[in-house]
């Protein structure tokens, strides 16, 4: 039998550096659940932004020819709004979900590439703050997707579409890097027993999404370089005057905004596939179909970005085949939500703020879905393109879907995080807000752009009749915002005064939950092994069967006890 | 297709409204483990798709008769719509070419004639349209003759209408093109075959006139500047 000496007692032949606890901590750290927190942090603060800017747009809007924002300012707000929300909130506030959750839920310690990732986060900030110095300047304003002509250096000469090319560069490269490390992590570093059977749903949206991120930001990354050089050095890509084609950018900048439009709302799939079976207390109906549907999804987003386009001089027959593959994603899109309505089917549900988030995500998402299949019948299109009607539609996908979803995983992922619960009563309360005011805001945009209201309009004439539900619009708008900042001033208070989570507060299915809240920095003491899609349950179940065998050997040994003094207080009376 | 859209949103948001009362957590209630349903799930799969096919054979159905421009003459009841289509059956149809700059309108008539921000056409006469684009996108949108079909520089696209009772359709710039695209206002005005001629010869003497005016007004500031300086506007 081998014995093993006890160690000497030695000098330390080098310094150990003591850990740092202050502020440059934070801004070192290669720890990929500060690096979540510091994007959450920063797309918060990105977040408010944008919805400061929105607000301005909708009080211009409020009432007929209103002189509150003038022409330039509006379209510099709408360029910043769009830019903002989809640049540097909804895409980076996934990869801060992604960076602090997959680990742990996939049970690693940390992503593939640490310092790559701290890479990402830095890109992403700088990219942000490049764009939004332009306020001090002139900010942009051929709106977020910078159509050229308009965008080219004779119809916007300011450097303020310059710092917007730079945030697309920035923000793209700070994905693309966050991407790969995303897939090296899922495919290399689950924990044993976790096969791709048993990747939880968050994973694969999360999966999915990392390799959209791939395929799509190549291509926008080229188109604002050709447009940079179409500026500044005098090529002619998009310049129609020496035979570009304005075309070119359009197809060039849907290849990469229609994969976009999933790269921000698979993750938010994947939440309520989380949420929805923690909640009713059984398990998602159908995981292979919500998996496979995943991927089909992202397959066909890259076939389909002509859409954005039926109004462009394009052959009848293109216009047909974009019809046919648009409309075919609302197959897998639809099997997903009708098996997220199964899932609570038979539950025994149990109603929490991030359920009800995940409820609301149902009902406007299909709303949002169904006016989508509208949309994809080109002839449909031909009237209501580039009108309210489109406003309404892709803000049902992205902010019910999007933001719902990112709502859904603050609620329920905040106590993992922090250690201490968000206010419930708050955050059922916020979601009321939300979901109201954002019915009020959008729903009647619909109407709008029936009635022939076209989007990124600054002021519209009193005798268009557009005045009364313009004004219902800018209510809602205001319902929601207030929403939006119960939920911050929640954050806030929880962060001092919430009520301690403990390491699993929901009795959830994966293995984040396994470690403490917050989780130490090496994430777990030991790493499971993975049997199922839901590992905490085998886990529970196990340590409930550990604590049942202790406490059986405790009662044997009390019944052993007793039975002794018995026996010993019989020998005495017999002596 | 509203109705479709409704009957689905209904029993999506009725079956989450459902179980949300009939299944909340209740003591001694456990929850049923059901993992899946493979035949339930290729049925919905099958029926989405079913109902997808149906839309989109409808759509194609109608879709000759919207890229086919009406042939001209009495017919009840408003005609439009779109791009790629042939030329008007019998030929009887009034071309015009619309072209888009910041910030208006311009239409030219086939005989010479001109007019910015409003399009003054005959009823009942197929109008087929044109459309161009000498600056930046803008997109050609007056809602009640049709759908909206993109201005692009370097490119030409189309549409058609037919009007058939005399009044005036408003409609505006729909593709974002600068500072004042909320300003790009598009006015149609349909009047009578006999009005819109004599409109016609009326237009052509005011352009006619305004070049003369023109003209004059050029020589005169030639000749106070002393130089030719000034460029033909």
């Amino acid at each position: 039998m081998a014995t093993r000496a006890a160690p000497l007692p030695q000098i330390a032949s080098h310094r150990v550096e003591r850990e740092r606890r202050d502020w440059t901590s934070w801004i070192t750290t290669t720890d990929h659940k500060r690096i979540g927190i510091l994007y959450l942090a920063t797309c918060m603060v990105f977040f408010l932004i944008g919805g400061v800017e929105a607000v301005l747009m909708r009080s211009q809007l409020a009432v007929p020819n209103n002189t509150l924002i003038n022409a330039e300012h509006y379209n510099q707000l709408v360029t910043m709004h769009g830019t903002t929300m989809i640049f540097l909130f909804v895409v980076p506030v996934w990869a801060g979900f992604a960076n602090y959750l997959v680990p742990l839920m996939i049970g690693a310690r940390d992503m593939a590439f640490p310092r790559l990732n701290a890479l990402s986060y830095w890109l992403f900030v700088s990219g942000g703050v490049v764009f939004y110095a332009s306020v001090f300047w002139s900010p942009p304003d051929a709106g977020w997707f910078s159509y050229t002509p308009l965008s080219n250096g004779t119809y916007s000469p300011t450097a303020g579409q310059d710092t917007w090319i730079y945030l697309i560069h920035l923000t793209g490269l700070a994905s693309a890097i966050g991407a790969i490390n995303i897939v090296v992590t899922i495919a290399t570093m689950r924990a044993p027993g976790m096969g791709w059977g048993r990747l939880p749903l968050f994973c694969w949206g999360i999966l999915t999404q990392a390799i959209m991120l791939i395929v799509a930001i190549p291509v926008i990354g080229a188109a604002v370089t050709m447009l940079l050089t179409d500026r500044h050095f005098h090529t002619c890509y998009f310049d129609p005057r020496c035979g570009g084609s304005p075309l070119l950018w359009q197809h060039l900048f849907w290849f990469f905004g229609h994969p976009e439009v999933y790269i921000m709302i698979l993750p938010g799939f994947g939440v309520i596939s989380e949420v929805l079976p923690v909640f009713a207390r059984k398990p998602i109906f159908g995981y292979k179909a919500i998996a496979a549907s995943t991927v089909g999804i992202a397959f066909l987003s890259v076939l389909v970005w002509a859409h954005h386009m039926f109004t462009a001089p394009i052959p009848l027959v293109v216009l047909a085949f974009f019809m046919l593959s648009s409309m075919a994603i609302a197959v897998p899109t639809g099997v997903k939500v009708i098996n997220w309505v199964a899932t609570l089917w038979r539950g025994s549900i149990i109603f929490k703020t991030p359920l009800y988030f995940a409820c609301g995500f149902l009902v406007l998402f299909t709303l949002g879905g169904l006016s989508g299949v509208m949309l994809a019948i080109f002839p449909i299109d031909w009237q209501v393109h580039g009108s309210y009607f489109i406003v309404a539609h892709f803000h049902f996908v992205l902010v019910a879907g999007a933001v719902s979803a990112v709502m859904a995983a603050l609620y329920y992922w905040f106590p993992k995080m922090t250690g201490r619960m968000l206010s419930e009563s708050l955050g059922k309360l916020s979601f009321w807000f939300q979901f109201v005011g954002f019915l009020v805001t959008f729903g009647i945009q619909h109407s709008l752009g029936l009635s022939g209201m076209p989007r990124r309009v600054y002021t519209y004439n009193a005798h268009m009749d557009w005045g009364t539900d313009n004004l219902i619009s800018t209510v809602g708008a205001f319902i929601l915002a207030t929403g939006v900042l119960l939920t911050v001033a929640n954050v806030v208070r929880s962060l001092k005064h919430g009520v301690a989570a403990g390491p699993d507060p929901w009795r959830a299915n994966t293995l984040e939950w396994l470690t403490t809240s917050p989780p130490p920095v090496h994430d777990f003491d030991v790493i499971p092994k993975v049997l199922s899609v839901e590992p905490m349950q085998e886990i529970r179940a196990q340590i409930a069967g550990q604590s049942r065998a202790v406490d059986r050997q405790r009662a044997e040994a009390r019944h052993a006890r007793s039975v002794a003094a018995i026996v010993a207080r019989s020998a005495r009376r017999d002596a | 297709m509203l109705i479709i859209a409704a009957v689905i949103f209904g029993a999506v948001a009725g079956a989450l409204v459902l179980f949300l009362v009939r299944y909340r957590a209740r003591r001694g209630h456990v929850a049923s483990q059901v993992r899946g349903n493979t035949r339930l799930e290729i049925s919905w799969t099958g029926a989405a798709a079913l109902i997808l096919v149906v839309l989109a054979v409808l759509t194609f159905s109608r879709l000759h008769g919207m890229v086919t421009p009406a042939a001209s003459g009495d017919h009840a009841g408003a005609v439009f719509a779109t791009v790629d289509q042939p030329s008007a059956p019998g030929g009887h149809a009034l071309h015009i070419k619309i072209i888009g700059r910041q910030f208006i309108w311009r239409f030219d008539y086939p005989n010479g004639a001109y007019s910015y921000e409003e399009l003054t056409v005959p009823i009942n006469m197929t109008v087929v349209v044109d459309i161009y684009a000498v600056d930046v996108n803008h997109s050609w949108w007056v809602p009640k003759l049709g759908g909206k079909f993109d201005a692009i520089p370097g490119y030409v696209n189309h549409t058609w209408f037919k009007i058939t009772r005399p009044g005036v359709f408003v409609g505006q710039c729909a593709e974002l093109c600068g500072q004042h695209h909320a300003e790009m206002i598009a006015t149609v005005r349909a009047i009578p075959l006999a009005a819109w001629e004599a409109w016609v010869g009326r237009q052509k003497q005011l352009i006619a006139r305004a070049g003369v005016e023109g003209q004059a007004a050029h020589a005169k500031l030639n000749s106070q500047t002393g130089a030719a300086q000034v460029e033909n506007p």
